[in-house]
């Protein structure tokens, strides 16, 4: 189905091309007659929105460089420089900083939905594993980002998260001294995040290259979560996947204005708008939004070490997904049980989220350890056991079938229309 | 005739590898310690002197040595009394007071003011122990710099320090 190029170039300047340097056949059969599930639904259009936002992210990025000083001493004014002085400074900051809000929430979206409909199983386990690389990545670059700007939450957030290292028995100050370049964080440790901050989307843009070769080298999965058999059960990438994917980047585009515009502050801390200072540790450290249900797990466990093991693992237990998961049935839709302890996970890391906000004192730790607990247990206990008493529901026969036979999904593309029918 | 190929061929392999390996190595070397502190870093971390006459009993300064905060605690008799009343085996970090002062300078307590959890800065006189609380994850430290609660696994270290009179101190 997938596979060869049915390209056929036309002009003579393209003939000519296509023997040389067969890029258009290349785009042809994977974006234009690669064939996709028929019933894809909206769900399916966050991968297409994260390509765009680490474009956006790139291109905000090297525009904001050009008016940025990396050095501890002028970093912050010359982020300030940028909101002020700089034509439409602001904007592009604020395209930036919200921008790398937004390439999360794509991306919280993009990894839930392949929790629900089971997109990590047999074949998929390479392509679900680079996906959890370029979760990783996504959040180193975040991270060293938001140290750029040098406020205190710049400062202190580099702390804290940069001695976790400290934490490695035996070497563990001498890899932070050596991550550093000097006894705390300081004027060294601002550039080499700087380097790293532009190196790694492009790093990033590398492992996404991967990601999608693995897609297209075993296909889309989709809400039926069964392989597509005939052509009747695909339609083509275009127009079908293009325009749907371009109807839902509009909107999602709209709600990342919104914020932009009306609300820029919003998921940042005032915090960051005082200049770093080595002397004073700010009452509440709190990382953005995004680490929030990490750092929970970090602060529920009562040791240094422990703490920063169980963080490390609730990440790397996600590669190992493929094989926890013990059911042969990849969506939830016709597993029933997995279905009802998918949103109760969800609700989990919803939990966590808003526990890593609060102080770390009192009932919050007690709930964030119960929360954790949880966490690891759906990974490790549920979904083990669940793939081997859950009774599941008969599959369809077919995509065509599941589409034709349970009426249109909400969101899924209409039916062909059939010939001779009239509108 | 082809054995003796195959011996020049291997060895032709084996040299090439090991010394492909022993550059890649040697090439490791300088792009790794490249990041260490460098020179004017080092530089930068001589030895400080501190003038202890300002300070009045219960008072906490915070001097910088080596871009760390360094707390210098004039502690009053009440907060001497509180860290030797400890049973000092029931602490996480088992460490007497007495090891943590300059014989006959009880009064002088001198550390490090990093939390060692993940790196904040303690706030003097605050806590359930009268000593240090960590803002960040909740440590608290007693009036000796000894951790008693909170994720924190060790004491406040100490720098290394030297009375060069009665009224100074000198860090590092
Ligand atoms: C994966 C893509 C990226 C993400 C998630 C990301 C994230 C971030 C974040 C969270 C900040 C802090 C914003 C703030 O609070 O002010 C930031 C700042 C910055 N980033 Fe990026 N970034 C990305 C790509 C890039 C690229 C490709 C470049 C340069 C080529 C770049 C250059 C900068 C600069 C100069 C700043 C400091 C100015 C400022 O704080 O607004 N970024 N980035
Ligand atoms: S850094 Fe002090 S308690 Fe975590």
């Amino acid at each position: 189905m997938s596979g060869h190029s049915t390209y056929q170039p036309q002009s003579a300047f393209m003939k000519w091309m296509e023997r040389r340097l067969p890029i258009a056949g290349l785009v042809y059969s994977s974006f234009i007659a690669y064939p996709t599930p028929r019933n894809l639904n909206y769900w399916w259009t966050f991968g297409g929105i994260l390509s765009f936002m680490l474009v956006a992210q790139i291109i905000t990025g090297v525009v904001l460089v050009m008016h940025y000083t990396p050095h501890a001493d002028m970093a912050f004014n010359s982020v300030e420089h940028i909101m002020r002085d700089v034509n439409y400074g602001w904007l592009l900051r604020y395209l930036h900083s919200n921008g790398a809000s937004m390439f999360f929430v794509a991306v919280y979206i993009h990894m839930f939905r392949g929790l629900y409909y089971g997109s990590y199983k047999e074949p998929r386990e390479v392509l679900w594993i680079l996906g959890v690389i370029l979760y990783l990545l996504m959040m180193a670059t975040g991270f060293l980002g938001y140290t750029l700007p040098w406020g205190q939450m710049s400062f202190w957030g580099a702390t804290v998260i940069t001695n976790f290292f400290s934490a490695i028995p035996g070497v563990g100050e001498t890899v932070v001294t050596w991550l550093w370049g000097g006894f705390s964080v300081g004027n060294p440790t601002l550039q080499r995040f700087f380097s790293l901050h532009y190196l790694l989307p492009f790093v990033i843009a590398g492992v996404v290259v991967l990601h999608v070769w693995a897609l297209h080298a075993v296909g889309q999965n989709n809400p039926a979560g069964i392989e597509p058999k005939t052509d009747k059960d695909v339609v083509a990438f275009t127009p079908y996947a293009t325009s749907k994917d371009a109807f839902m980047m509009v909107a999602f585009c709209m709600v990342y204005a919104w914020f932009v515009f009306y609300t820029p502050n919003y998921l940042g801390h005032a915090d960051n708008y005082i200049p770093a200072n080595p002397a004073v540790t700010p009452a509440h450290i709190v990382p953005e939004w995004y680490y929030l249900p990490f750092y929970a797990i970090l602060r529920a466990i009562p040791d240094k070490l422990f703490g920063v093991l169980a963080m490390v693992a609730s990440i790397v237990v996600l590669a190992f997904l493929p094989w926890l998961d013990t059911s042969k049935v990849r969506s939830a839709r016709y597993r029933p049980l997995y279905r009802q302890f998918f949103w109760v996970f969800v609700a989990v890391c919803l939990g966590l989220g808003w526990l890593g906000a609060k102080p770390a004192e009192g009932g919050y730790v007690l709930a964030s350890r119960i929360l954790t607990f949880y966490y690891f247990a759906h990974f490790l206990i549920i979904l083990p056991i669940l793939g081997k008493i859950e009774k599941t529901k008969p599959l369809p026969n077919s995509i065509a079938d599941s589409v034709l036979s349970e009426g249109v999904p909400i969101g899924a593309p209409a039916p062909a229309p059939r010939a001779g029918a009239s509108a | 005739m082809s054995s003796a190929h195959s011996t020049r061929r291997d060895f032709l392999y084996i040299a090439t590898g090991t010394v492909a390996a022993v550059g890649g190595a040697a090439v490791l070397v300088p792009l790794i310690a490249q990041m260490n502190p460098d020179a004017s870093t080092i530089a930068a971390g001589a030895a400080i002197e501190v003038d202890l006459t300002p300070i009045a009993e219960g008072q906490v300064i915070k001097v910088f040595w080596r871009g760390k905060p360094i707390f210098v605690s004039h502690r009053t008799k009440k907060e001497i009394d509180e860290a030797r009343s400890v049973n000092v085996a029931t602490l996480p970090d088992p460490q007497s007071d007495q090891a943590r002062v300059k014989p006959g300078k009880d009064q002088w307590l001198v550390l490090i003011g990093i939390c060692t959890h993940l790196g904040c800065i303690p706030i003097a006189h605050q806590g359930d122990y009268d000593g240090f609380f960590c803002p960040c994850h909740g440590s608290q430290y007693d009036t000796s710099g000894r951790i008693r609660r909170g994720p924190a696994p060790a004491n406040l270290p100490l720098p290394p320090y030297d009375f060069v009179s009665d009224s100074k101190i000198k860090i590092g």
